[in-house]
């Protein structure tokens, strides 16, 4: 009993004690330390301030507005490659199609070239074919003209001959007149 | 007497169970003695100013090299900056920009007491009411003051409901009078009663530690504990700043 009331006094002495050291036993609730953090702290505040607002909120505000200027700038040059390479290709298409219609030209006019000598050719071709065979229809009339009359004369000869070999005189006139009756047909 | 009693404290810390989960809030002078006059270089002083060593370490050094591909400490320094001015911007529109500065400053500060405070041994600043009020002050002033330069007697507007009944208008302007006096006491309390009961409560189960039989149930909680300080320690910060922008909003627009 007595080391319990003993207790209990020296708890309580022990209370007193930490009361009178900090306080009513918040150290919180010490009102004599308060002009001094006050003034700590305001020097602290107005440090931090003139640090931040001087120093680190302006270079930090400018390495991200730089970064996000590289960005930009990045996707704005991204995009002009982008569009050169779709201007390059187009470029490429148009000289494809221009070299393939250039082809297709030169085939075209080699063709006509060609087909004109050609029809050249097969126009002289037949003019040369068309004189010889005139030339040799010529020939042929010629022949044929030149047998007719040697067959009259070899006629009238014959005839001649025949009707004198019958004992006739030959009368000329009227054996050729008579030749050349039945030679008309 | 006086050995005896001696003697049972002695007992009683050897004990154990003896727990001062406060005695880490307590400000001390650096340098010994026991005069603390304004202007005399406490622990809070101390963590204050390597609070400031910790936002030169991460936003100018982390920086300084201002690389378009960035590197961990630098990427993280963007984070934070684009963090609150995503907040500053969302919140308050594109006005609230010229005061983003100000509200990082806020953020840093808060954050990174927040953080040093749970290192071992460390003392965290932002658990005393002295600095959470001198910042919510500081928004509420200025805040204030901005509110009516910016918009004269209109800012007055941001009491008169006038959305609502012209019969409830009255009551509803005194309840939105008396809230809008509270939030600076709202605002700091929740910051400085967060990180101190969070710090006290570790203390506690530290001073478990010292049980042999309880020591390890004592030691996860410590660690489950921590992991939910830390969350704290960002979430806090992160209400603090919010807190400031959507009050700073009120300032600029303030018709409901």
């Amino acid at each position: 009993m007595a080391t319990e009331t003993h207790d209990a006094g020296q708890a309580a002495a022990e209370m007193a004690h930490g009361a009178a050291e900090s306080g009513a036993g918040m150290p919180q609730l010490d009102f004599s330390t308060y002009p001094n953090q006050v003034f700590w702290l305001v020097v602290t505040l107005v440090v931090i301030y003139l640090i931040l607002s001087r120093v680190a909120l302006p270079r930090i505000g400018g390495i991200l507005s730089e970064r996000a200027g590289t960005i930009t700038n990045d996707l704005a040059a991204a995009e002009d490659l982008k569009v050169k390479a779709a201007e390059a290709e187009e470029a490429y298409n148009q000289a494809l199609a221009e070299a393939r219609a250039e082809a297709q030209r030169i085939a075209a006019e080699a063709r006509a070239e060609i087909q004109v000598g050609l029809d050249d050719a097969i126009a002289r071709a037949d003019a040369e074919i068309a004189a010889k065979a005139a030339e040799s229809e010529k020939a042929i009339a010629e022949i044929r003209a030149g047998a007719l009359e040697s067959i009259e004369i070899v006629a009238k000869d014959t005839a001649a001959e025949i009707v004198s070999a019958l004992g006739f005189k030959s009368d000329e006139a009227a054996v050729t007149g008579a030749v050349t009756e039945r030679m008309k047909g | 007497m006086a050995t005896e009693a001696q003697g049972a404290e002695h007992a009683a810390e050897s004990g154990g169970l003896v727990f001062h989960p406060m005695d880490q809030f307590i400000v001390k002078p650096l340098f010994g003695g026991d005069t603390l006059a304004w202007y005399t270089p406490t622990n809070a002083a101390l963590w204050m100013g390597l609070s400031i060593v910790a936002i030169i370490v991460l936003l100018v050094m982390g920086s300084s090299r201002r690389a378009v591909v960035p590197s961990r400490m630098q990427s993280v320094a963007e984070l934070a900056y684009g963090f609150v001015h995503k907040m500053v911007v969302d919140i308050c529109g594109k006005e609230g920009v010229k005061y983003f500065p100000y509200v990082m400053t806020l953020f840093m500060f808060i954050v990174s007491a927040n953080f040093l405070g749970l290192l071992p041994l460390s003392f965290s600043t932002t658990s005393h009411f002295a600095v959470t009020v001198v910042l919510a002050l500081l928004v509420f002033l200025s805040v204030t003051v901005l509110g009516f330069v910016k918009n004269g007697a209109a800012f007055l507007g941001l009491f008169w409901v006038s959305s609502a009944p012209l019969a409830l208008r009255p009551i509803l302007a005194i309840i939105e009078l008396i809230s809008y006096f509270v939030r600076p006491v709202s605002h700091s309390i929740r910051l400085a009663g967060n990180l101190m009961a969070g710090h006290a409560v570790i203390k506690v189960f530290a001073g478990f530690a010292a049980l042999t039989v309880v020591s390890p149930v004592s030691v996860l909680a410590i660690t489950a504990m921590y992991g939910l300080e830390v969350l704290v320690a960002f979430i806090q910060a992160y209400v603090f700043t919010i807190l400031t922008c959507v009050y700073l909003k009120d300032a600029l627009h303030p018709s409901h």
